[in-house]
């Protein structure tokens, strides 16, 4: 297998962090909806929670819905406000209507929000009250948190994903599984799935497309990330026995490589049979790759704390792009998940955990790096003070996981760039 | 409990923010988690705004909350103070913030800032984003109007008027702005403060500097309206001149309070709008049903212009915001229709499906709905969507406004001659009537129908389901089918009701032309 690669794996030395504490430009987790309720098709996301969580949804989701969409808020009103049990009551008719009406749902997820954990409404309670009632209908009720006092936006989708491991089967004792864990695009889900399947290795995904299809746990169970923001969820596996197998993420040719590698070693795949199978989509990549390269190599870039898809992000421009990370600024920075890919990151990159944004733009403009990667409040600004800016959000909601997807990533990078060459005569220096 | 999929209006505090981003030398301090900072990308990606909304937020967390969030809000507060140098704050709190009960207010008001320290007290759940407009726009003025200024005597100059009510986010407030200046322009009269859009401090302390206070949006400015009237005693002049007739009856208005003479501004009206509606080729424009729906104000107004000034027939009138349902109520009185008062949008499609309309004039929702029961419709109220900043100059109120609408209206509309060749050749294939108006994109109505998801219809849109006992012979069903696409829902919907209120099973090509001949007027 990759030598260098497990030479590098193994060399973790800490690096300086710069941990901030101010104001935070993210999202909060009840953003993973728009996501997650398109990859679990016959899920519906309540959110139990106030306007604010309501147009923080549909803002997020695009600003306007083309169908009805399989998530809603319950909005808290004055009167709940009143007494508690009114509340229960009142969520109770609002889940029977919901039910009602779309009687194709078959997981219903109740989603805590800030004002439903500060008014210490128990959501928990409550799922599990609706869920012995709606059990008999074929439907099941689970909740977690997406509040933005708990949850920092792909947090969301961790706590969502960790609600639904005490809900998977025992796995019976038939040897070791895969069991991949991370909402990936259907595509991209699928290409994993054939490269699993050629490398001869038994492999299940979480989140699955359908609430009845949750795969397996057991001590088997050998789990591979597939996102970086996944703390929970990991922790809830180990509780049912599973092995987390650290890994650097599967971006680029290099990453999805080690990735894969990861669990072949773990499976005991000879070498030739995984270079068999990873020879023409790692070509593939490389080749895809190369013709970005020009562009991105050398380029400076920052990134702003947003989906925790940084440092791996970091990891896959820095090592396959040549570009230079200047600041990787991420909301948490996990040793034991994001130490694979922080181990591959050049010397002297100053990494940021945490937030003060005002602090953090002031470095940007210090900095001046050639891109920005961030979120969707700060680009146009900063674009406006003739920087370049490529919108964090893209990352989370493109299929840019791996090989035949690493020219993609690539090109959501390069674009930006590409952009302002082409406009160049446009901009108010040109002319003056 | 409210179960929302979606929502016309967001919370109060983000009404708030429209105020102060409009503003200049304005900074608001928000306690708020930070999910909420989600309110920022509204203005700098719907608006394309190039500078962040001048808003601090607390981004308290969870482990805050045991500890010190008052502490956390004062911290806030003073370094928002010294890192931009505002001339006014706005402090406030969300709705979590609102429930922990830190009183941003009293808080600010023991740290002795330099500068006017706004408290904005904005119940999120009750309230909502238009009333936190009006909201904060009264609380601006009534802590920064001067209230000895007067109006210098009105000899040697022309008179001056403050127009109120655009914000940031606002639908149209940009040109609406610049081309309500330009008639008072023709009319003699000067703008003396626009607020809160590109407003000062200095800007609302000279209010009271003006002849006469015009109230443009009165979902934002009435209640800052109201208080310049008591305060100063002086008329605010409330006809929004949205579509020509408007637009005239506000010229009048204006001259008569200013002892103007309004001939030479109307007389000197670049207005299309009245000569292209009455030229023959909008003949077909007449009597055509339409349903509207959007903010009071601009609802009540285009209503208006869709009848009495394009000819068409209204049969739906409603608002979300329920803060001016009397005025809505009032105008569908006036045109003998149903109001219809929602923020809840299942009930405005059921109600849109129910009338069968020939053109929807909505919010973006409304275009939505209208996509998915495959009607022609047009955008006319906020909320904004990032296509309702367009680059050119796109006005709604004034002569200018009225063009606009004119084009607006009538655009998602089959055009006159091409109506008849449709009804004439339905069956020609390639002039197939699923292809929609030529000038609009191919398959602009086929192309959404297959989005769909399952859903159980309400009990409202049941109704359709229960006719469903009287069956359509497939004579009869082929003969409908003939019918073109924009009046075949409306034919459907009559020969069943015909039908089941003469006891007929089964619907044969004679029920489907007696029943044309019945409803025909
Ligand atoms: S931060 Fe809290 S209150 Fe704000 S949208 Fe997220 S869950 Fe709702």
């Amino acid at each position: 297998m990759n030598a260098p690669a497990v030479a590098a794996l193994a060399a973790g030395a800490p690096r300086p962090v710069l941990r901030e504490r101010g104001q935070r430009e993210v999202f909060c987790g009840l953003t993973g909806i728009v996501w997650l309720h398109r990859k679990i098709q016959d899920a519906f996301f309540l959110v139990v929670g106030s306007r604010t969580c309501a147009h923080l949804l549909q803002s997020a989701a695009g600003v306007m819905i083309f169908a009805e969409p399989r998530f809603a808020t319950a909005i808290i009103e004055e009167k709940d406000l009143a007494g508690l049990a009114d509340v229960h009551e009142e969520l109770d008719q609002v889940v029977a209507r919901l039910l009602a009406r779309r009687p194709d749902i078959r997981l219903l997820f109740l989603v805590g929000s800030c004002p439903s954990e500060v008014i210490k409404l128990d959501l928990a309670k409550a799922a599990a009250r609706l869920d012995a009632g709606m059990r008999p209908r074929g439907v099941r009720v689970l909740a977690y948190s997406g509040s933005g006092i708990e949850t920092t936006f792909t947090e969301g989708e961790d706590a969502c994903l960790a609600a639904l491991v005490p809900e998977m089967p025992q796995a019976g004792n038939l040897g070791q599984r895969l069991l991949v864990a991370g909402s990936l695009a259907d595509v991209v889900e699928d290409q994993f799935a054939r490269l699993f399947a050629d490398l001869g290795i038994p492999a299940d995904v979480l989140p699955p497309r359908r609430a009845g299809q949750l795969p397996p746990v057991g001590p088997g169970t050998r789990v591979l990330l597939a996102q970086p923001f996944l703390g929970a969820t990991a922790a809830a596996l180990e509780r049912r026995g599973a092995t987390v197998l650290p890994a650097p993420f599967p971006f680029g040719a290099r990453g999805t490589e080690a990735w894969l590698a990861v669990a072949a070693r773990a499976f005991g795949v000879s070498f030739d049979r995984f270079e068999a199978v990873v020879a023409a989509p790692r070509a593939r990549a490389e080749r895809a790759l190369a013709r970005h390269r020009p562009l991105l190599e050398g380029r400076r870039i920052s990134f702003l704390p947003d989906s925790q898809l940084e440092v791996p992000l970091a990891r896959f421009l820095a090592e396959e792009c040549g570009m230079v990370p200047v600041e990787v600024g991420t909301p948490y920075l996990h040793q034991r998940y994001h130490g694979p890919d922080l181990a591959r990151l050049p010397e002297g990159v100053r990494l940021a955990e945490g937030q003060d944004v005002e602090r953090q733009l002031d470095r940007v403009r210090a900095d001046r790096p050639d891109l920005v990667v961030c979120g969707l409040g700060l680009a146009n600004p900063l674009e406006a003070e003739g920087l370049t800016t490529k919108w964090s959000i893209e990352l989370v909601f493109s299929p840019v996981h791996g090989f035949d997807q690493a020219g993609d990533l690539a090109e959501l990078f390069a674009r930006p760039l590409v952009r302002r060459q082409k406009l160049a005569a446009l901009a108010p220096e040109a002319a003056t | 409990m409210k179960l929302a999929a979606w929502t016309y209006e967001g919370p109060p505090h983000v009404g708030a923010m429209r105020v102060a981003t409009a503003m200049r030398g304005v900074h608001y301090v928000l306690h708020a988690p930070q999910g909420d900072t989600y309110a920022d990308l509204l203005f700098t990606m719907i608006e394309r705004r190039d500078h962040r909304p001048p808003v601090t937020w607390t981004t308290f967390q969870a482990r805050d909350l045991g500890a010190d969030t008052a502490e956390l809000f004062k911290a806030a507060l003073r370094d928002a103070h010294a890192r931009f140098r505002p001339e006014a704050m706005l402090v406030g709190a969300s709705c979590t913030a609102e429930l922990i009960q830190d009183d941003p207010g009293g808080l600010a008001a023991t740290m002795g800032l330099p500068v006017p320290v706004i408290p904005l007290e904005l119940p999120s759940y009750s309230r909502k984003e238009n009333w936190g407009a009006a909201e904060t726009f009264l609380a601006l003025v009534r802590a920064l109007v001067d209230r000895s200024r007067r109006p210098s005597p009105r000899e040697g100059r022309r008179p001056r008027v403050n127009l109120l009510g655009p914000t940031a986010l606002g639908f149209r407030h940009r040109d609406d702005v610049t081309e309500v200046t330009r008639l008072l322009d023709t009319l003699g009269v000067d703008v003396h403060v626009v607020a809160p859009l590109g407003a000062t401090v200095a800007d609302i302390a000279a209010l009271g500097e003006a002849d006469l206070d015009i109230c443009l949006y009165p979902e934002i400015a009435d209640s800052a309206c109201r208080f310049l009237e008591k305060s100063f005693g002086r008329p605010t002049i409330r006809t929004v001149p949205i579509g020509h007739l408007a637009t005239c009856d506000f010229v009048r208005e204006v001259a008569g309070h200013l002892g103007l003479d309004p001939a030479p501004a109307l007389a000197a009206a670049h207005a299309r709008l009245p000569w292209w509606s009455r030229s023959v080729d909008s003949t077909y424009l007449t009597g055509k049903r339409v349903f509207v729906f959007g903010d009071a104000t601009h609802a009540i107004a285009i209503a208006r212009v869709a009848r009495d000034e394009l000819g068409f027939e209204v049969v739906g009138l409603g608002c979300y915001n329920r803060e001016f349902a009397r005025e809505l109520r009032a105008a569908a009185a006036e045109h003998g229709i149903e109001p219809l008062v929602t923020d809840d949008y299942l009930e405005v499609e059921a109600r849109i499906a129910a009338l069968q309309p020939e053109l929807v004039l909505g919010t973006q929702m409304e275009r939505m709905i209208a996509k998915r029961v495959r009607l022609p419709c047009a955008v006319i109220s906020a909320p904004v969507h990032v296509q309702d900043f367009p680059a050119r100059y796109s006005p709604v109120m004034g002569f200018e406004g009225a063009n606009v609408l004119f084009d607006t209206l009538v655009h998602p509309l089959v055009m006159g001659l091409e109506e008849h060749l449709l009804t004439m050749f339905r069956e020609d294939f390639e002039f197939s009537d699923e292809a929609g108006p030529s000038h609009l994109a191919a398959s602009h109505a086929a192309q959404h129908a297959a989005a769909q998801p399952q859903i159980r219809p309400e009990p409202v849109a049941a109704q359709a389901a229960a006719d469903g006992l009287v069956a359509w012979t497939p004579d009869a069903e082929r003969e409908l089918r003939k019918i073109p696409f924009f009046v075949r829902g409306k034919a459907r919907r009559n020969t069943e009701a015909y039908a089941a209120a003469r006891g007929i099973s089964a619907i044969t090509v004679e029920t489907l032309y007696d029943a044309k001949s019945h409803f025909s007027r």
